[in-house]
């Protein structure tokens, strides 16, 4: 039997989720060794044509160019898991989708008639069909490698979708914000960090995206309480999720 | 003979999105172009709005592979408008956790991205089946690296524990010295890979462009420092526009830097090391010397070498700064805000990294300008390649082809970082 094929594809984004693939130091030759990487350029220059069984994708859609490319992508994997928040929710870029992007070109570029961009960008899901969403602006290591071994066996990847205050509970780590009074998205947003931030006396900021059925509307009102205005609790919410509904819309409908 | 072109449509081994083409008439050159299409995602047009407290994580995300140098130049911008300077402590830990992203990088470089050219392979992956034990070097010396931006920064890409004025929290000195074995190990395994790369062929090749690196007295400069160049300049962050501009071309998603008036110039790891190399650790001068370095190396094949002899380096002044760590009485300083212009520098793994911000007074960010090492390098990476075609021509394509794409994995290239820039002003000059 032949081995399984994995591919990385790369859009708009920092290159950080692929490089977590890099940074599997102690699983990286193993896994090398039960699979063919057919398509990983960062990594190799060995390139095979699909199809692949598995292809992670990381970052999100905003050129003409790479909306063609990624229906090309779909049509050649057998499965497709997009890795991070570009990929999964259109990334800090996607900034650009609340304002007018013709006024961002002509900040960044002398030439602006040299660009070639869209008004947005969107995530993977937006257009084509997406069969696992892994967060995080990076992805966890942990979750990366559980994800890549469940759909090499064929078995939905365990992934929980609760609330980094779940993380924060389980590691016994007092609350700070509860206890110091610090702004923390960790009631609404996806763990998957192990509740990173909250361990470094630090207020989650939403790496990973919004939990399922986030209560945005509860936590807002409380982060006003804590002094924050809203210019403050809009900043907050509007990083790398700001493509994510919940978390675009957190300010008007706390 | 015929006129031919070379192409290679996507760059394999660099971060980021980049293609090359050389246009031949028979043995004359007629156009080298390093093209970059990675599409822009508009950082300084963004980051208009935000609070300068958000500068560092916000930027942070231009690069997953040298996040801490983002973070760095945007708090020594704000930090040095704002009037404050933080207690030695905590720049320790700064150039402690920096040190951490130079060993994480230069393995990825050396190792993963770099080393299978020389050898013939197409991967690390391939090389590792018939040279495992070297292959395991570079990834336990690279996971040194993240092991200590895992500890100082809480984790390796986009680190969450850095901040203006400081840390969130900082680590024991036990914490620290649980590093110490690991880089004790790692620093052997450095000194073995300047051997291992030095025992590489090369083809002899010089630049003669400007080098620039920052300087830093009685230090190896990479946190902080003033901006100097083989041609004499000696330069305060805030003086950098006036000596280096930036061009639009239409093949580039990424501006080109020179220096104003015209003039190529190169920084990274031979900048470094050939302006820098006296202040190195003396077991990685040591390491430079056994292999025949010399004080400076303008060849860039060999800069493979010069950053495993920065791996040595990173490695030695690692543990000196963990056996000298006293933890700061405050993990942070306050900071308030002050409206004017910041402008802040470090030394990212492959060099000069530039920022600029202008603020008002409750600290909203007007106006931002980023200039990364590889729009930086970006000139002088096509002058070396019209140069290495030039003598090269008669190669068939395929190995002309692959001679091209060492010659420019030669300056590990990041052309995430390179794509976004500028100001309007700059541009138009």
């Amino acid at each position: 039997m032949s081995r399984p094929t994995l591919a990385v594809w790369k859009f708009a984004s920092c290159d950080g989720c692929q490089l977590t693939l890099l940074d599997m130091e102690d699983e990286l030759l193993p896994l090398a060794g039960t699979i063919d990487i057919s398509d990983f350029r960062e990594a190799t220059s060995a390139v095979v044509d699909g199809p692949y069984d598995l292809s992670l994708v990381e970052g999100s859609i905003t050129t003409p160019h790479d909306a063609e490319r990624i229906q090309e992508i779909r049509r050649n994997s057998k499965a497709l898991v997009t890795i991070g928040a570009c990929a999964t929710s259109g990334g800090i870029q996607a900034l650009r989708n609340f304002a007018d992007v013709d006024e961002f070109t002509r900040i960044v570029y002398a030439s602006p008639q040299y660009i070639s961009t869209l008004a947005t960008s969107t995530p993977i899901s937006a257009h084509v069909p997406v069969d696992f969403e892994l967060r995080g602006c990076p992805i966890d290591k942990r979750q990366l490698l559980e994800v890549v071994t469940a759909f090499l066996h064929g078995r939905r990847p365990g992934i929980p979708a609760t609330s980094v205050c779940t993380e924060c509970k389980r590691r016994g780590i007092v609350c700070v914000m509860v206890a110091h009074g610090t702004a923390c998205l960790g009631p609404v947003t996806q763990a998957g960090c192990n509740a990173l931030c909250p361990s470094y006396d630090r207020g989650c900021f939403g790496c990973f995206g919004p939990m399922e059925s986030p209560n945005t509307g509860a936590l807002v009102p409380l982060l006003r309480r804590l002094g924050r205005s809203d210019r403050d609790v809009e900043r907050l919410f509007h990083t790398f999720n700001v493509g994510a509904e919940p978390f675009q819309k957190a300010v008007e409908h706390g | 003979m015929a006129k031919r072109t070379i192409v290679t449509d996507y760059l394999a081994r660099v971060e980021g999105e980049g293609a090359m083409t050389v246009q031949l008439d028979g043995d004359r050159v007629e156009h080298v172009e390093l093209r970059i299409f990675e599409p822009p995602r508009f950082f300084e047009a963004f980051l208009r709005g935000r609070s300068f407290r958000e500068a560092p994580d916000i930027t942070a995300r231009i690069c997953g592979i040298c996040p801490v140098a983002y973070q760095t130049s945007a708090i020594n911008a704000m930090e040095s408008l704002c009037g404050v300077e933080v207690p030695e402590p905590i720049r320790m830990l700064r150039r402690l956790l920096y040190c951490g992203e130079w060993i994480e990088s230069h393995a990825l470089h050396v190792y993963m991205l770099h080393a299978p050219d020389f050898l013939g392979y197409e991967s690390a992956i391939e090389l590792a089946r018939d040279a495992p034990a070297a292959v395991e070097r570079g990834l336990a010396l690279k996971r040194t690296g993240n092991d200590l931006m895992t500890l100082v920064g809480g984790r390796e890409i986009h680190p969450i524990n850095v901040r203006v004025g400081g840390f969130y929290r900082v680590p024991t000195k036990p914490e620290l010295r649980e590093l110490v074995e690991s880089l004790e190990r790692a620093r052997e395994a450095a000194l073995d890979t300047v051997r291992w790369t030095a025992g590489f062929e090369f083809p002899e090749r010089i630049v003669d462009c400007d080098l620039v690196a920052l300087e830093q007295p009685d230090e190896y400069a990479i946190e902080r420092g003033r901006i100097r160049s083989s041609a004499g300049l000696d330069l305060a962050p805030s003086e950098y526009d006036e000596h280096f501009e930036e061009l639009h071309v239409e093949r580039s998603n990424a501006l080109q830097s020179q220096l104003r008036g015209g003039g190529t110039y190169l920084c990274g790891p031979l900048a470094r090391y050939s302006l820098g190399s006296a202040e190195l650790s003396p077991l990685a001068r040591e390491a430079a010397a056994e292999v025949g370095l010399g004080d400076e190396c303008r060849d860039p094949f060999r800069s493979i070498v010069v950053r495993s002899v920065e791996l040595v380096h990173a490695c030695d002044e690692s543990l000196r700064l963990i056996e000298a760590y006293e933890p700061p009485d405050h993990p942070a300083v306050q900071v308030d805000p002050v409206a004017g212009t910041g402008y802040g520098v470090s030394e990212a793994p492959r060099g000069l990294l530039y920022h600029r911000y202008r603020l008002d007074a409750d600290g909203t960010i007007l106006d931002a300008k980023i200039v990364p090492p590889t729009s930086q390098n970006q000139l002088a990476i096509e002058d070396d390649l019209r140069d290495v075609v030039a003598r090269n021509s008669r190669l068939e394509d395929d190995v002309l082809r692959r001679l091209c794409e060492q010659t420019i994995r030669n300056y590990d290239p990041c052309i995430s970082c390179a794509t976004h820039f500028l100001d309007l002003q700059v541009e138009r000059k």
